[in-house]
């Protein structure tokens, strides 16, 4: 009778888990696109037009807010508002609240795309919006943990299932973080324009503790929720470790909020700090493989599914860019490789390898394995699923490629010497060789959006697909009631 | 006593399991950030920083508007090659009336934490309006804008008066001004009174003509102005070459 368990809005609220996921997708598509276009810009300067409202320094946040509070954020909503109904069997407490959850966030992300172009800025990486957003953020957020933890506590069975244990350390994690980073004096009450509480050393160790973990619990912790829900969903088999994921849990949470200082090496904070930050980020790496580990591995003896199932093959290449990322990070995290590596495209390169490879691609497994399921069909396409994936995994390829051989470039010709002890190169000399890597990046973004884009054709199809079958059956069972 | 425990009791427990996963995160945050204000090395004692004046400070907030931080840091790292191409490597202290920091982190474009001084001003004006026109191979956007908005000067003092609530010494009273005097000097401490904000702004614009036009207050006059005196209040001449060693 899946019929009645899926469609059956008396058991689970799925209207708002229908909403946030279409939204993710409009934001994932509108939010690469933004991507693909600062990244031509900085290929090819003219398309700032001489404007304002398009130039780089003001377009670049809309990007990222776009792509992690607007797709990220959105694809978070929808999946842990599945899975804490299905794994406590219980519907949300409050439609209401759910509901005020989805119109608050979607205004939130709108304001702060056009507050950037207007030329509001907090100055502070992803933290950019100013203060009367930031004021909407923190309460829907509140309601966001209370509508959370009071469906937990409804739940029908004892245990909490470990997907929502990360749900919950991300909503916490965030709630402090928001809060801290963005202590703030608006210039008037009517004034959107504010200065940030701390100033100079200690406003960039709680910005870069804010920023990394950001990427900490807002793009990890979260998306291993959804990973631990969807993965063994997909695959058809239980989680490879449960003692290894309370491990994992458990150092993920508490080593995370260590580490941001890493991204402050060689600068005017103390040495102390930073050494700190280097040696958690290093720890942070057994956490990180553990939860890996116990992801690819619940796929032991269904590995075939690797070759058969598209939408399995997203979610294991997610892990294993997740894998690759976070050794990486505390590599780059050594002092010595951040001396290189700090200030050029490898940062980059090395977000996007996370955000691309393992962001993206498990939220795009967990759309497409939840989707159809909403909307009680099939996936529309299984062949666009093939091309989306393809067309994802080289784009990826070619942007952390170019970022790795313009990241690198660019930090050794900034530290090259002639034979009298002179620098050799000028600065404009290592902007000039980024050009090619540039236009490489830009391609490379192309193909994910491209790959995107497919994939919300897909799902509008499947979605209409799902609404035509059931009006069907319902048309169906009509006749047969008259007919009886 | 022989406590046998059991995960089972958190993963049954949400209140618990709340608590102790905020206990978890809080730890990190609290054992690096907290003792920042306290330990006084974290800032380096050193002669000549001063807070920005007003049209400096206006500066600054179009930097931060148009996004300058993506592509420039304000940051040097104590290396040799960053010494030759940058300059003395950047204090803690050089940034303490930076609300927010903008120590950035990519360099797409150069570090601009010393910039000022180094080139003239018709050389910025020329390179913001065109960055091209001067140097060919560069990817930075036009701001033909800065140079045709007359800058807003009606909130320079609210502005002001924020700043000073989240602890910048702009004074409001004749004490303060006092107290401005002796630690800044004289002529520092006129520039960083609130009343006069207005008159100080359009002082600075006019005797310095940073964009070049004396018909009005552009917002190129207030960008280059703060440009301009990056990195130059410190007089690095007056220290030793490892004075600054033992505070990092």
């Amino acid at each position: 009778m899946a019929v009645t368990t899926y469609s059956g809005a008396e058991q689970y609220n799925f209207d708002i888990v229908k909403k946030f996921a279409v939204m993710s997708l409009v934001w994932a598509v509108v939010g690469m696109f933004a991507g693909v276009y600062i990244a031509s810009e900085l290929a090819w300067p003219f398309l700032n037009f001489d404007s304002p409202y398009f130039s780089f320094g003001r377009f670049r946040p809309v990007h990222t807010s776009a792509v992690i509070f607007g797709f990220g954020g959105s694809a978070l909503f929808a999946t842990s508002y599945y899975v804490v109904q299905r794994t406590c069997q219980t519907r949300l407490i409050s439609d209401g609240m759910a509901s005020f959850t989805f119109w608050g966030w979607q205004t939130v992300i709108v304001t702060a795309a056009l507050s950037y172009v207007m030329g509001y800025s907090q100055g502070r990486e992803y933290a950019e919006m100013e203060w009367p957003i930031d004021i909407l953020i923190e309460v829907v957020w509140v309601t966001y943990l209370i509508l959370f933890v009071g469906t937990i506590m409804r739940r029908k069975q004892p245990h909490i299932y470990v997907a929502n244990w990360f749900y919950l350390s991300f909503i916490l994690a965030t709630a402090l973080l928001h809060t801290f980073n963005n202590l703030a004096m608006p210039v008037d009450l009517f004034s959107m324009k504010s200065y940030s509480l701390f100033s100079g050393t200690q406003d960039a160790m709680t910005q870069w503790w804010y920023g990394h973990n950001a990427v900490g619990f807002f793009l990890t912790a979260a998306f291993l929720g959804m990973m631990y829900y969807f993965v063994p969903k997909q695959a058809g088999r239980p989680i490879y470790s449960y003692r290894l994921s309370i491990v994992h849990f458990w150092a993920l949470s508490f080593m995370y909020m260590w580490v941001g200082a890493h991204h402050l090496h060689w600068t005017a904070l103390p040495d102390w700090t930073s050494s700190l930050a280097a040696a958690f980020s290093i720890l942070l790496l057994m956490p990180s493989w553990g939860g890996m580990i116990n992801g690819i591995m619940t796929l032991s003896g269904a590995w075939d599914k690797l070759r058969t199932d598209p939408v399995m093959r997203f979610m294991i290449v997610a892990l294993s860019f997740y894998g690759m990322s976070t050794f990486e990070g505390p590599m780059m995290s050594l002092k010595e490789v951040n001396a290189l590596s700090h200030y050029t495209d490898w940062t980059v390169g090395h977000v996007h390898s996370g955000a691309l490879g393992w962001v993206a691609m498990i939220s795009f497994g967990s759309l497409y394995h939840m989707m159809p399921k909403l909307w009680d069909t099939k996936i529309y396409s299984r062949k666009l699923v093939e091309w989306h994936f393809w067309l994802a995994t080289i784009g990826i390829v070619l942007y952390i490629v170019a970022m790795w051989i313009s990241g690198i470039t660019q930090g050794l010709m900034w530290r090259a010497f002639d034979e009298f002890g002179n620098l050799q190169y000028s600065f404009v000399e290592s902007v000039a060789a980024m050009m090619p890597f540039y236009a490489m990046r830009a391609i490379g973004g192309m193909f994910f959006l491209t790959g995107a884009a497919m994939m919300a054709f897909n799902m509008f199809m499947t979605i209409r697909q799902g609404k035509r079958e059931s009006a069907a059956l319902e048309a169906k069972l009509a006749a047969k009631m008259a007919h009886a | 006593m022989n406590i046998n425990f059991k995960h089972e009791w958190i993963e049954t427990n949400i209140g618990l399991m709340a608590v102790l996963t905020m206990l978890a995160i809080s730890v990190g945050g609290l054992v690096e950030i907290a003792p920042l204000f306290f330990i006084d090395k974290t800032i380096e004692k050193v002669e000549g920083v001063r807070p920005y004046t007003p049209l400096e400070q206006r500066g600054r907030d179009i930097y931060i508007r148009e996004g300058c931080y993506t592509c420039h840091s304000q940051m040097i790292r104590p290396f040799r090659d960053e010494k030759l191409r940058y300059g003395h490597y950047s204090l803690a202290a050089e940034s303490q009336y930076d609300h927010p920091f903008q120590w950035g982190s990519k360099r797409t474009g150069p570090d601009l934490a010393r910039v000022g001084g180094k080139y003239s001003n018709e050389w910025h004006v020329q390179h913001l309006v065109a960055p091209r026109s001067m140097v060919p191979e560069s990817v930075m956007p036009n701001y033909p804008w800065l140079m045709s908005t007359p800058l807003d000067i009606s909130d320079a003092a609210a502005r002001m008066k924020a700043l000073r609530k989240v602890g910048v010494p702009y004074s409001l009273s004749q004490a303060e001004y006092d107290a401005n005097v002796t630690k800044f000097g004289e002529t520092v401490a006129k520039q960083l009174h609130i009343p006069d904000a207005q008159k100080n702004l359009v002082e600075q614009a006019n005797f310095g003509n940073y964009d070049g036009d004396r018909s009005g207050i552009s917002e190129m006059d207030a960008l280059v102005a703060y440009l301009q005196v990056l990195g130059t209040m410190v007089d690095f001449s007056k220290y030793a070459d490892d004075a600054f060693v033992a505070d990092r």
